[in-house]
């Protein structure tokens, strides 16, 4: 008979490794080629698989082959009008058909390698040396969170930490322990017994004295507690201190009447862009969506990149509203917090100075980094004017201008470049 | 070409019916009907007298066929980015639609183990039952050459073996110097074999040989403490005659593995490993037309007989010969489809040929093949499997009918000539012409640049040269350049090769120089 195997349960992925190791040895073209994908396209379908290709001459592996010339003499089937001496024109290099069927394999085809990348890969290679600024900042790695860590049993601690199973071993421990000596006796005082009334009269004293005894023995043993609070044990945890990082990112983005839709998609983008560069990049990471026109507010991750209410613009709103929910929920002694920001620069007028103050005072001393960017392709206005103001005065403050979709990842790459020395 | 499909017998079937019913109705399978299907197909091969292997099925996923696919089949190969790039396009022309998988893997190992894949259909897990493992298996265990070049029951301790040792090498050198080595290795796979099997030397001429290495050691001990003497001219002049290696070697890795001067023990041993799995692979790339013209020769016969006895439907029947028929359709050189000669079709087309022969042979068969013509198809058919490889098979049993059938013919194309010529067709004339010529295009020798190691400069400067000897005055493909890096990164010095003609004059030569290494 013979063995049947059922496979399919193991090993999935079998190749795997071989196709990790194809990744990493054309890791250069590949990136090449994402960043060429990306350039310019649509980005709202970033977050699946894509299509890459790769020069076919850099995959091959080369041997030993023949190239056309020479002599060939090929058998092929299906003949239909030729007789023996018959002349054929030489068909076109692959042309296909007739002629020599052989010879094509040398031509090097300009074709590309191309192949699916998974959206993990493909994320792997588009966020590859991106990080977030500033992350680990010193006063912040001292925080430190606390653990609850097992550390076996201890003989007191509050009724909710009782172990019931070592408690009862225990007590089962001290009811043998105490029990052996009268209960060995009591076992000796019954076969006695049994001899006694064998042999003796029912009212010998020796057999009333054995009662007696017998008797006692028994209340001993059952005086003795079923549990008692010296058999209790407790669960014991000890607190062990954990360093600690957290970050949050606010997400700005303004909506108002002048951002049309194109400028909105384009800064839905490159939120996207950032969301999913965070929710890859760091596990633990607190993301806050404010959206604004004269009035801010705090939503969620489908508000933010769906609803679509508007009206006019006062960006300080929004700052307002980051301060505010900074000093409530995110206090810079246990977070690093991060602010990206999308407009398209137009403000009222006296506002932008209130943006700018509120930056420099409140906000900027508390975050790691903040970006802002200006999805414009007009002048630069006043917001942007005094944005600038800020930017010399505080190193941590970046701005960059997006005019286009296609300058959306490379303004990006630049904004969190690794190691970049505070932009 | 619809008389390829229907084998002569199929004409006056009679459907025997006998008691028991069909096997199975619908197309679902289970594990206890291909059990059934399993031992039937089993009893009618043991009917044939199939000589195979013990067999162990798999039943694997579609996308665990393409893993097998990517690592050439085996299960256990080592890992190697080309096999990461065979996969992504696999899988590539597979979820286009472009390409079905195959419905079958089968390794030559013993146990002989075959793949199922669970989408197939029951009566598509009967037919790769019976083409890989009695078909398939069978020839394994039959054909010389497997016979002679490959040990069933230790290739995959081996393959284990050779994973295992390249996973350690990677960690203790690094992946990238491993995969270096490897890719250098598999740019010669094809000219890391043994192509003859010589007999094992005279015991009197291996100690001979023995006492002569003794000699030569002892004298090397002694040269080295006289190296720096000047010596007289004479006797330079004669040791530098002595040429290495004294006759041209055809196996590269092989040479590479044992006299290349700088590779470390361990990169020794993945040349060596690389050189197993080339010779492991080289029947099978000499036996494609037979190995699997015999495979489908017996699916047919075989579905065909339990057809006849009733054991399966009509329906499973149409289905079957529907996947059979795709399998070995062969189309005309004229249609958009072709890409040369189909050796599925070639393959069953011969068997099924050298059958009919046997069983009604004409009177042109009883001239071409009186030894064939009317003998016991059976053991007739058991010789043409394993006697021969695709080029002498086809030389030995290609029978005129078979040429008219294909209508093959023949093109020559000299670049000399502005115009290719027919230099063939299947008339009287042509058949021994074409058969000639059709075996030759099967010899891996004429396929294959024949390339040798001709001469290492022992004295100067390490070079190790290659001979390349032109046939039909064919040249070198444009990628000789990158194979000569591959052979001085192995080599370790300068790499030189020299095309010859016809009459052993070189016309060409490429070079491959190394920098002297420092340190």
């Amino acid at each position: 008979m013979a063995h049947l195997i059922d496979r399919r349960l193991n090993g999935k992925n079998k190749s795997a490794i071989n196709r990790e190791r194809f990744l990493r040895r054309f890791k250069g073209q590949i990136k090449e080629a994402v960043t060429r994908a990306v350039k310019g396209r649509s980005i709202t379908d970033i977050d699946s698989g894509e299509n890459v290709s790769i020069p076919v001459k850099d995959v091959s592996e080369p041997v030993f082959g023949h190239a056309r010339g020479g002599v060939w003499e090929t058998v092929h089937p299906g003949n239909k009008e030729y007789q023996k001496g018959d002349q054929i024109d030489r068909p076109e290099e692959g042309g296909g058909g007739s002629g020599s069927g052989k010879a094509s394999q040398d031509g090097e085809g300009e074709d590309d390698f191309v192949f699916q990348l998974s959206r993990e890969e493909f994320l792997n290679f588009f966020f590859e040396d991106l990080e977030l600024p500033n992350l680990v900042k010193t006063q912040l790695t001292a925080t430190q969170a606390f653990k609850q860590v097992r550390a076996g049993y201890s003989t007191d601690g509050t009724p909710s930490n009782i172990d019931v199973m070592r408690s009862l071993k225990g007590a089962l421990g001290r009811r043998i322990a105490l029990t052996a000596g009268p209960m060995a006796r009591l076992n000796e005082a019954r076969e006695e017994l049994d001899e006694l009334l064998e042999k003796c009269e029912e009212d010998d004293p020796r057999l009333n004295a054995l009662r007696a005894e017998i008797h006692s023995l028994k209340t001993r043993i059952i005086g003795i507690p079923f549990i008692d609070p010296f058999d209790l044990r407790y669960s014991n945890r000890v607190r062990q201190p954990r360093p600690h990082t957290q970050a949050v990112m606010f997400c700005v983005m303004d909506v108002s009447g002048s951002m049309d839709e194109q400028k909105k998609d384009t800064a839905k983008r490159f939120f996207i862009l950032l969301y999913l560069f965070l929710t890859r990049a760091y596990e633990k990471i607190e993301v806050v969506f404010i959206r604004h026109h004269t009035q801010a507010q705090e939503v969620n991750e489908h508000d933010f990149f769906h609803a679509r209410d508007t009206g006019g613009t006062v960006v300080s709103s929004a700052l307002k509203l980051v301060d505010q929910v900074i000093g409530e929920r995110f206090p810079t002694s246990d977070w690093n917090i991060y602010i990206a920001q999308a407009s398209d620069g137009d403000n009222w007028d006296s506002d932008s100075l209130v943006c700018k103050d509120l930056l420099l005072k409140n906000i900027l001393p508390m975050v790691q980094y903040y970006a802002y960017i200006e999805i414009t392709d007009g002048e630069p206005q006043n917001l942007w004017m005094e944005y600038e103001k800020v930017r010399d005065a505080c190193k941590q403050f970046a701005m960059r201008k997006i005019q286009s979709p296609a300058d959306i990842y490379p303004v990006f790459r630049d904004l969190f470049k690794k190691n970049t020395a505070n932009v | 070409m619809s008389d390829l499909i229907i084998s002569p017998s199929s004409a006056k079937r009679k459907r025997a019916k006998k008691t028991t019913g069909p096997l199975s109705i619908g197309s679902e399978w289970t594990f206890e009907l291909i059990d059934r299907y399993y031992k039937e197909i089993s009893r009618v091969a043991g009917e044939f007298q199939l000589d195979t292997y013990p067999n162990q099925l798999e039943i694997i996923t579609a996308e665990q066929m393409m893993d097998a696919y990517a690592s050439v089949g085996m299960p256990v190969m080592y890992h190697h980015w080309s096999y990461g790039k065979h996969f992504l396009s696999t899988e590539r022309g597979y979820k286009r639609g472009q390409m079905g998988l195959a419905y079958e893997i089968v390794i030559n190992s013993n146990p002989c183990i075959s793949y199922l894949m669970e989408e197939n259909s029951i009566t598509m897990q009967a037919l790769v039952i019976a083409h890989a493992a009695f078909g398939h298996n069978s020839f394994f265990k039959g054909n010389y050459l497997f016979r002679s070049w490959t040990d069933a029951s230790a290739i995959i301790d081996y393959l284990v073996f050779a994973r295992q040792y390249i996973r350690q090498c990677e960690e203790r050198h690094g992946v990238d110097t491993v995969e270096e080595l490897l890719d250098s290795c598999h740019a010669l796979m094809n000219y890391g074999v043994d192509r003859y099997k010589r007999p094992p030397k005279l015991s009197v001429a291996e100690e001979q040989a023995k006492q002569a290495d003794r000699e030569a050691y002892l004298q090397s001990q002694v040269n080295d403490l006289w190296r720096t003497l000047p010596r007289r001219a004479e006797e330079a002049e004669k040791t530098e005659a002595a040429r290495f290696p004294p006759e041209p070697q055809e196996n590269l890795l092989y040479f590479i593995e044992k006299y290349a001067p700088l590779l470390e023990p361990w990169q020794r041993e993945l040349v060596r490993i690389v050189r197993k799995v080339a010779q492991y692979f080289y029947p099978q790339r000499q036996t494609q037309v037979m190995n699997e013209g015999w495979a489908t020769f017996w699916h047919y016969t075989i579905m065909n007989r339990l057809y006849d006895e009733g054991l399966i439907t009509d329906g499973a029947i149409m289905e079957f010969l529907h996947s059979h028929t795709n399998v070995v359709y062969q189309p005309p050189v004229s249609s958009r489809w072709y890409s040369g000669i189909n050796p599925y079709a070639l393959g069953f087309a011969m068997y099924s040929d050298i059958r009919r022969i046997c069983e009604h042979p004409t009177e042109e068969d009883r001239r071409w093949f009186p030894d064939l013509a009317g003998t016991e198809w059976r053991p007739a058919l058991e010789f043409a499997m394993k006697n021969f490889k695709d080029e002498s098979f086809i030389a030995q049993y290609l029978s005129p009918k078979l040429i008219r059938d294909f209508r093959l013919f023949a093109v020559r194309d000299d670049d000399h000539e502005a115009k290719l010529e027919v230099s063939v067709i299947h008339n009287e004339d042509g058949y021994r012409e074409i058969r000639r010529k059709l075996a030759d295009q099967y010899n891996l020798g004429n396929r294959e640049p024949n390339i040798q190691v001709w001469e290492v400069n022992t004295r100067g400067d390490r070079s190790l040269t290659l001979r390349h000897i032109q046939h039909n005055r064919r040249p070198l493909a444009n990628t000789v350049h990158e194979v000569l890096k591959h052979i001085s990164r192995l080599w370790g010095f300068s790499v030189k090769l020299e095309s010859c003609d016809g009459e052993g004059r070189v016309i060409l030569t490429y070079d491959c120089k190394m920098e002297k290494r420092h340190g």
